[in-house]
């Protein structure tokens, strides 16, 4: 079984995080980063359940002062060896931390994955176990979801294409393997890693510029959703300090998402300005409102908008319903002018209600509070978006390795049988990200492009 | 109305590939066994390919004649061509194929049947199979004859409700000319089995004096022929006959697109699902509309017969098309169609059905095996054969039953893709469809297989301890190379450079030079004073374990990580509603499937990682 790690604190602005490594090689990888301070003992010496302080450190580059944790199979946890680094909270530190954790070999743990393991190793009592089950069920949600964002990114078109070449690879070697009376084309070492060489340079490229740092930057992922005319574009623009979206009178301008970054106290917010929701026959903004429905679905916290001077409406209350078991706090605009709206109604339906007027700017002091309460109450299931685009990194950073063995295979004049097992894999990782099985990828792609058959 | 005739352990339904394998493996088992057919004269028929093997095909039989099976023992009795594919591709692909004496073939079986003791062979069709309390209890035939059994195997083939398709004309008829089974599958019905409609297709046959060998290419046998079985002396066998290669061109594409509408697919008079990796060659040029032109091979039907099989040519378009277009092609400009192609609907199950015993889920004591569960090919269908007889007998002798996992076999892997993947099309076995392909080699088959079939007793003793005889050498000799050290001299690093590999300047281990691509086992034998003569099969073996060493581990690994999920079991007959937390999808296909363990639930598509844990973790509350 692999060694994995993961952030096992909420990410976010807690004094102390603590990162759980689990796994054959846990305490290993420690000893690996880790500089004990009044000890000796490396932790692979140390007993179980004691702990050591000391410092992060690799390659000369000093990352943070900790106290590490061992314990030891089958006294742990997860019945492994495990090895716990308590550091100090920020994301940017415990991710570096994980990132140096992750290149030392440990692989990212999947949803729950501790807890399997505890069970795989007969640790997990009952109780616990129904308390879990809760967790990766929701994490599960939490994660397709996140999956459904990523399938609309820019790096996932990236990463996909990588995978439908080396789909049609391995295509071409089933085909002529699997039918070698037939006129397939033979496949040669040299066009091989032409393609294996081109794949593994997107994938190279695809990681040089996909640094964790990034990631953090990202921030939570935000919708601003209301109907039109409601102020999400003037609400946008107080909060990025700058005039992004086209801002009139007319309802509807807002024809399409536009997204900004911004920092409101410890959070960074990724914004995005939906298209107000509203049954339209005009094609571009009606495409804007399709996008702004997909983006409450797979935005981590919505903030929803309402006109404080204008009476409910239908498209307010489908807005409510769209939000109901959401991350969403409610945006209550225009408080400079004669309230009309039934804000008992809104409150009644949202855990949070903010009133503001994002024209004069007040109200934006109490939305920080209300954001920075409800992200350090962390029921914002920050790590999903994190986690998935972590383990989408790993699947990257894999599937890398194993294109490179592969084409050393291929020149080291291994044959075709042992070569394809290692692009299979290569594969594997990437359609991970998809849920699917190399194997049933390449029997499609030999019947659909391949005339065989007897 | 019936009247009782005699009583049976199991009953096999059809005499096929996979009823013959099915109804020796019972019988063998000590199992008192009825074997069925419509026609006695069609036991072990090839009513389509007159070949055995081919590609993963290959790796079946062996894997067949490992466990205990007939099919590669009668191969190597009838064969007349053999050939090894894919030499050069590496060994996991390796494919044994022979072309078979199609007569002498059934002639074969069908006396090893006969021959067989604890076994009756009966011409008759069966219309009924009968239960008591959700238990197969006795089958009916046509003219009313009951026999009681305890197990019935469905072997049916194409037989069940056939229906032959040349061009407009349509008739109901098995394969070859027989009669169709056209009462069984109402009765399967009754039980509750879901019935479906494939269909597949048979090319012409021709005459030998009317093609012009002169324009074709010629393709022979390989010189040192591999046997199917490990019991055939490798050293017996030799070629008889040659087969040849001929091609399609645009007037033959032309003739075929030009009466294309009186194809009964392609008018919509056939809706059946057809399999797509044995495209009709209407079906090849209408899909790969840009391709010039097709192979085609033409094979010897058998050594007392001028028939030659048309590989390649399957077609369901009318007879005076099918004689236009096959005159177009070079060589056959005045061929002589003995019997034509068609297309054949039939009547088989759907496989998510059954267990990976080959049981049906709803009845007990009632196997599926063949065409009937949804795949094509003779190999396929003699790979459940088998493990479908064994389990009948086991399960009427109170015994627990076998299932073989993917990493053990191509039949495990074939079993599993059928019962939790299910099937759209007639399923082939392909090298491609399983992971653990470096493991799973034509040449290990022993290995994988054969301590099992000795331990169920379808292994004689004597050929176990042959088996075990082989694997000490294997191992004892494989243990000598990597101990033992070669010294650098003028010679060795001469052979060494001439195969292209580096010098060696200090002493190395066998296994060091062994590991290096270029240079094989049999390579060093001059430089190994202390090598002790060994056979062919033990020398292969230790040449393949020790270069492919890396792989074989890194699959073994992979092998035991899903180990560990296929340990952990699931409930029979259970309701995943009553799980929270899994998603919808995974709901529907883990109820319809109720797979038997984790493992099996992960290759469901539609349920995902998530899932899984849920499931994990609820198991954990079970206990």
């Amino acid at each position: 079984m692999s060694t994995i790690a993961a952030i096992s604190t909420p990410v976010g602005t807690g004094g102390i995080s603590v990162i759980r490594i689990s796994g054959e090689n846990s305490l290993k990888i420690a000893g690996e980063i880790f500089e004990p301070v009044s000890t000796r003992l490396a932790p692979e010496e140390m007993e179980g359940y004691t702990c050591a302080y000391g410092k992060i450190v690799s390659d000369g580059e000093y990352y943070d002062d900790c106290v590490l944790t061992v314990f030891k199979s089958p006294r742990s946890y997860t019945g492994e060896n495990i090895a716990e680094i308590s550091c100090h909270g920020g994301i940017f530190v415990t991710e570096s931390i994980l990132q140096l954790i992750y290149s030392k070999g440990a692989v990212p743990a999947g949803p729950g994955e501790f807890t399997k393991r505890a069970f795989l190793n007969g640790k997990t009592d009952l109780i616990r176990a129904e308390a879990v089950m809760d967790v990766i069920s929701a994490q599960g949600k939490a994660s397709s979801r996140c999956a459904a964002a990523l399938r609309q990114g820019a790096l996932f078109t990236r990463i996909n294409a990588v995978s439908v070449k080396l789909i049609h690879l391995l295509g071409e070697i089933g085909a002529w393997v699997d039918y070698p009376e037939e006129d397939i084309p033979e496949v040669d070492s040299g066009a091989m890693l032409e393609t294996l060489g081109t794949a593994a340079q997107e994938l190279e490229m695809i990681l040089s510029t996909y640094d964790c740092g990034k990631i953090i930057r990202e921030g939570v992922d935000t919708a601003i959703v209301g109907k039109p005319n409601v102020g999400k574009s003037t609400l946008m623009n107080l909060l990025s300090g700058c005039e992004r979206s086209i801002v009139t009178d007319i309802a509807g301008t807002t024809r399409d998402i536009v997204e900004e970054s911004v920092r409101l106290g410890d959070i960074v917010l990724r914004l995005s300005d939906t298209a107000g929701i509203r049954a339209t026959e005009d094609v571009v903004e009606s495409f804007g409102v399709k996008k702004a429905g997909e983006k409450i679905e797979t935005a981590e916290l919505i903030l929803a908008v309402f006109d404080n001077s204008a009476a409910l409406t239908p498209e307010d209350i489908e807005i409510a319903d769209k939000c109901a078991g959401k991350n969403a706090v409610a945006v209550i605009n225009k408080t400079d002018r004669e309230p009309a709206l039934d804000t008992d109604y809104i409150e009644s339906r949202f855990s949070r209600t903010v009133y503001i007027s994002a024209v004069k700017g007040e109200g934006l002091q109490q939305l920080q509070e209300v954001l920075t309460d409800l992200f350090k109450t962390d029921s914002i299931d920050y790590n999903a978006g994190v986690l998935a685009n972590e383990r989408q990194r790993s699947c990257v950073r894999n599937s890398l390795n194993a294109l490179r063995e592969s084409m050393d295979a291929i020149k080291q004049g291994y044959t075709l049988d042992a070569v394809n097992i290692i692009i299979d894999e290569a594969e594997n990782y990437l359609l991970e990200l998809t849920g699917e099985k190399a194997s049933e990828a390449v029997v499609n792609e030999v019947f659909s492009h391949f005339c065989v058959g007897k | 109305m019936s009247y009782y005739i005699d009583e049976y352990d199991v009953a096999v339904i059809g005499a096929g590939h996979a009823g013959v394998e099915a109804a020796l493996a019972s019988a063998r088992l000590g199992a008192k066994t009825a074997l069925f057919t419509i026609s006695l004269d069609c036991i072990a028929n090839m009513p389509c390919n007159p070949s055995i093997g081919g590609t993963a095909k290959g790796h079946l039989v062996r894997e067949i004649d490992a466990l205990g099976g007939e099919m590669g023992k009668a191969a190597d009795k009838c064969y007349i061509q053999s050939r090894m594919l894919n030499r050069g591709k590496g060994p996991a692909v390796h494919s044994l194929r022979v072309q078979a004496d199609r007569v002498k073939y059934h002639n074969h079986m069908k006396h090893i049947c006969e021959s067989q003791p604890n076994l009756d062979v009966k011409q008759a069709e069966v219309t009924e199979v009968r239960t008591e309390n959700g238990r197969v209890s006795s089958i009916v035939t046509r003219l009313g004859g009951e026999y009681r059994v305890k197990a019935a195997i469905i072997a049916t083939g194409t037989y069940l409700k056939g229906v032959i398709h040349v061009g407009e004309v349509s008739y109901e008829s098995g394969p070859d000319a027989t009669l169709p089974a056209n009462y069984l599958s109402e009765s399967l019905r009754s039980l509750g089995i879901e019935i479906r409609r494939f269909k597949t297709g048979t090319p012409s046959r021709v005459h030998k004096r009317s093609i012009n060998f002169d324009a074709l290419e010629k393709q022979d046998g390989d010189e040192d022929i591999q046997p199917f079985s490990f019991e055939t002396d490798r050293y017996s066998m030799k070629n008889q006959v040659s087969c040849y290669v001929a091609y399609t061109n645009e007037e033959t594409h032309k003739v075929i697109r030009d009466n294309i509408g009186r194809s009964p697919i392609y008018s919509g008079r056939i809706n059946a699902i057809g399999p797509r990796y044995c495209p009709s060659i209407e079906d090849k040029i209408m899909r790969f509309a840009d391709r010039e032109r097709h192979q085609l091979f033409i094979e010897p039907m058998g050594l007392d017969t001028d028939e030659y099989y048309l590989q390649g040519m399957s077609s369901s378009l009318p007879e005076d098309v099918q004689i236009a277009f096959l005159h177009t092609i070079k060589g056959l400009e005045q061929v002589e169609i003995m019997r034509n192609a068609y297309a054949i609907e039939y009547d088989c199950c759907n496989p998510l059905d059954l267990k990976h015993t080959l049981e049906f889920k709803k009845v007990k004591g009632l196997y599926g095996a063949g065409q009937f569960n949804g795949t094509s090919g003779y190999e396929e269908a003699a790979a459940q054969g088998l493990v479908a007889g064994i389990n009948a007998a086991r399960g009427v002798q109170g015994l627990e039953e076998i299932t073989l996992p993917r990493s053990s076999s191509y039949i495990g892997t074939l079993i599993d893709d059928l019962v939790i993947k299910g099937c759209s099309d007639p399923y082939r076995m392909m090298t491609s469809r399983s992971e653990y392909r470096l493991l799973l080699r034509q040449d290990n088959a022993d290995e994988r297989l054969t301590p099992l079939g000795h331990e169920i007793g379808l292994i004689s003793d004597e050929r176990y301890a042959a088996f075990l005889e082989k694997q000490e050498q294997i191992k004892a000799e494989i243990h000598r190379m990597k101990k033992t050290t070669v010294s650098p001299s003028a010679e060795l690093n001469a052979m060494l450079e001439e195969k292209g590999t580096a010098p060696i300047a200090t002493g190395v281990r066998y296994a060091d030079l062994i590991r290096r691509p270029q240079i094989s086992y049999d390579d060093l034998a001059p430089f190994d004073p202390e090598r002790k003569p060994l056979s062919y099969e033990v020398r292969e073996q230790v040449g393949l374990k020790i270069e492919y060493d890396g792989y074989i581990a890194r699959q073994l690994m992979e092998v035991e990580h899903v180990q560990k999920l296929e340990e952990k079991k699931l409930p029979v007959d259970f309701d995943y509603n009553n799980i929270k937390g899994l998603s919808l999808e995974a709901t529907e296909k883990l109820n319809r499937i109720q797979p038997g363990n984790i493992g099996q639930a992960s290759r469901i598509s539609g349920v995902s990682p998530a899932d899984v844990s849920v499931l994990i973790i609820w198991l954990s509350q079970q206990k």
